[in-house]
């Protein structure tokens, strides 16, 4: 009785999820900046599958049985790494029984291993609130570092998908022309943001700040990965008569109130910057995200 | 003479320039000034210009220097013999238990044997202890250890086993001793559960978490909804099974699963499953109160099978959990048994006498937790079983009592995270899983966790 069951139950999955698409190339990327870049190298030759949304805070996010199911079926594995997506990627990469994305192998990329990382910190202990120990893994709000990363992204997939090779070769050339000539363009639109101090709501701004030669001036959590409470936001709004900041950033997943707070006690803007692709409404690829974000930045120090 | 001279010439050399001022030239000195001025000028913009240079080669040098700091930090890791240490974990666990019925008089009426027949304990206790360590074996394989104390200072091996790494085309096998993939509750460890003590149901069938030291091995389908199907063989070492000495394979499990999501902000899983399991000739034993009201031991010999359907359903508006999130899920299990009841299994009354006994009962839960703040929740649970139906062989019929009586238990609870690895929970619950007795359990309940990140499953 039970075993006709199982099988009835079977044939009805199997029939409801259809066949796959054998085709394209199947690339897994945790977040959607990397998912952006694959669909930049890839074009039409890859089926890029977002696992998380700007709306999303990428370190909270659960190994749902719909992730474990694109695992199942990647053929390559972009990721930011830096123990980002320690709490749900680990188990999807057991579980999976997918050989070709396991860590080492070529199918597996992790960002933070073609970057330079930033605020690695010198003392690990939780007390400090939720750190990484191989540092900052919001790598991808500087530019040259999505740079490092297209040329690892695009060999990997010239090596997964050889017969490919030339079509991601010429395509990672297109995509290098125009991202260098797109920096050096956001270079030269974000001039007037040099020096400006910013308060932002978590840490994960660094790499932006770093690269337009923006100041962190302060962190609205008191450590990373814990809220604000009002006493700590109203310490903070006295803080900043001695040390102003022009602005407060925060990501589209995060709750805009204390931002919002501190702005409009201290007077300056709260800006919600897309942070990732998807983040906005002109954020619809990473050539968006960085027009967007210095458009935002640009826009709150008018 | 001297002297004067000197004097004179000194007097006649001061004075020539004062002359010469004196003689108006002042156009040539503004000159002058203007010419020193724009060199100043100049010389301070060069200077400008030098420090900004310098500030941006302080930003490139920053970088450069954090690289430096990165590189050497991979350079500084331990390359002693300490360096391939596995992750571990500990968790912390305790409960202040407040119950108006005797703890040590628990028993699930009518259900024979009575599973894990601890409602929790009165007072200040630790719960739980956990220590976990897991790592990557080889290339293939990774190994994971859990070590449990538990209430009673025992320490139990909860799960050993090696699980291996990418085996392609979509299979796993794990080996050794691990919690069964029947059910969706099963599995979890206690700490991650969402109130303090396991479902009923979960409690009667499978004494909590059943585990089984054996093989599982699983295939997930290449499809875009998550489609899973898993096999188990193991020993049968725990109830429903148990202390089976013999040859082969004693216990068998099968489940399927499937799930995804319904747009941006649902997920979902179904999941259906059976386990065969049979006891030694020494059966298990349980308390229980016969048809005169005494308390006895009787002891279950025999075959028991188990099937079950559960569901979990997660809302997260736009998937994003942190400030609010609901979940709900339930299980439902049919249990049958059929072998032998040996009344008075202890001899305490010296009546024992064995006889015939079949069974087939079952029970469900359902529950509902709701993130209303990044760092409370709230939940309520109710359990039930149904007293099915019981056949006692003739000879036990005056020893053994029958009941038409359905066990149940209304629980709620209200946690507070302070972060990922806190939780404190305040949870009340009406057990009505003895008949003709009310008990109003109160629980306040930590849950730390400690050392390295771990995943939890969905």
């Amino acid at each position: 009785m039970k075993q006709y069951l199982i099988v009835l139950f079977v044939t009805l999955v199997a029939w409801m999820a259809g066949t796959p698409a054998l085709a394209a190339l199947n690339v897994f990327a945790c977040e959607p900046e990397w998912g952006a870049l694959a669909r930049e190298l890839g074009g039409e030759r890859v089926k890029v599958y977002d696992a998380t949304t700007a709306f999303q805070d990428p370190h909270r996010v659960e190994a749902r049985p719909s992730l474990l199911a694109a695992v199942r079926r990647a053929d390559l594995l972009v990721c930011a790494g830096a123990e980002l997506e320690v709490g749900w990627l680990p188990i999807l990469l057991r579980e999976s029984g997918n050989g070709n994305i396991q860590s080492g192998r070529p199918g597996h990329v992790e960002a933070a291993q073609w970057a330079r990382l930033i605020e690695r910190p010198s003392v690990l202990d939780r007390s400090m609130g939720d750190v990484h120990a191989a540092g900052n893994p919001h790598l991808h709000l500087d530019p040259r570092n999505i740079a490092q990363v297209a040329t690892v992204l695009a060999e990997r997939l010239a090596q997964v998908d050889g017969a490919n090779a030339g079509y991601y070769a010429a395509r990672q050339w297109d995509f290098r022309t125009r991202w260098e000539a797109a920096m050096q363009r956001w270079e030269r639109e974000a001039m007037p943001l040099q020096g400006v101090p910013v308060a932002v709501h978590h840490k994960n701004w660094g790499y932006l700040l770093g690269w337009l030669g923006m100041r962190e001036g302060m962190v609205l959590e008191p450590k990373p990965g814990v809220d604000p409470s009002l006493a700590y936001l109203a310490e903070l709004v006295a803080r900043l008569k001695s040390a102003p900041v022009k602005m407060v950033l925060r990501t589209a997943y995060q709750s805009p109130k204390p931002s919002q707070w501190v702005a409009e006690k201290a007077g300056i803007p709260a800006v919600e910057l897309p942070f990732t692709v998807g983040g906005s409404e002109r954020a619809q690829d990473l050539f968006g995200l960085f027009d967007d974000t210095i458009a935002r930045l640009l826009q709150a120090l008018r | 003479m001297l002297k004067q001279s000197i004097a004179a010439v000194l007097a006649a050399a001061l004075a020539i320039p004062a002359l010469a001022v004196g003689e108006g030239d002042i156009a040539a000195l503004r000159g002058e000034l203007r010419r020193i001025q724009e060199q100043y000028e100049a010389r301070i913009q060069a200077l400008e210009s030098r420090l900004e240079k310098a500030e941006r080669g302080m930003v490139e040098a920053e970088r450069a220097a954090n690289a430096a700091k990165a590189e050497a930090g991979a350079d500084s890791r331990p390359a002693g013999e300490n360096a391939f240490n596995p992750a571990m974990s500990a968790i912390l666990s305790g409960t202040y238990g407040r119950l108006s019925e005797d703890p040590a008089r628990y028993a699930i009426t009518g259900f024979i044997p009575p599973g894990n027949a601890t409602p929790g304990i009165r007072g200040a206790s630790l719960k739980e202890t956990e220590l976990l360590f897991s790592a990557n074996i080889d290339p293939y394989l990774r190994g994971n250890l859990l070590l449990a104390v538990d209430e009673s200072d025992a320490v139990s091996v909860e799960e050993a086993y090696g699980q291996t790494l990418g085996l392609g085309h979509g299979l796993t096998l794990k080996a050794g001793r691990f919690f069964s993939g029947i059910g969706y509750l099963n599995e979890q460890h206690p700490h991650t559960r969402d109130f303090v003590d396991a479902p009923l149901v979960q409690r009667a069938f499978l004494g909590d978490n059943y585990g089984d030291d054996g093989v599982q091995l699983k295939w997930i389908a290449p499809t875009d909804m998550l489609v899973e199907l898993g096999a188990e063989l193991g020993r049968g070492r725990n109830l429903p099974g148990g202390s089976r000495m013999k040859n082969g394979n004693g216990a068998t499990a099968l489940f399927a699963r499937m799930g995804g999501d319904l747009g941006n902000s649902h997920s979902y899983r179904v999941g259906l499953s059976t386990l065969r399991t049979a006891t030694g000739a020494a059966g298990l034993n349980g308390n229980d109160v016969d048809l005169l009201g005494r308390a006895v031991v009787n002891n279950f010999a025999g075959d028991t099978r188990i099937w079950g359907v559960d569901f979990v359903w997660k809302y997260a508006p736009r998937g994003n959990a942190i400030q609010t999130a609901l979940q709900l899920q339930g299980e439902y299990f049919r249990r049958k048994q059929d072998g032998q009841l040996t009344y008075d299994a202890d001899g305490a009354l010296a009546l024992t006498n064995t006889d015939g006994y079949a069974s087939d009962q079952s029970g469900w839960y359902l529950q509902g937790v709701y993130r209303f703040a990044p760092r409370w929740r709230a939940g309520l649970r109710h359990d039930r079983l149904n007293g099915g139906t019981v056949t006692i062989g003739a000879s036990n019929l005056a020893n053994v009592q029958t009941f038409q009586y359905d066990p149940r238990r209304s629980s709620a609870m209200l946690d507070y995270s302070p972060s990922e690895f806190s939780r404190i929970r305040l949870q009340f619950s009406r057990d009505e899983s003895r008949q003709g007795a009310v008990d109003s359990q109160w629980f306040v309940q930590y849950v730390y966790s400690l050392g390295s990140h771990g995943a939890h499953k969905y």
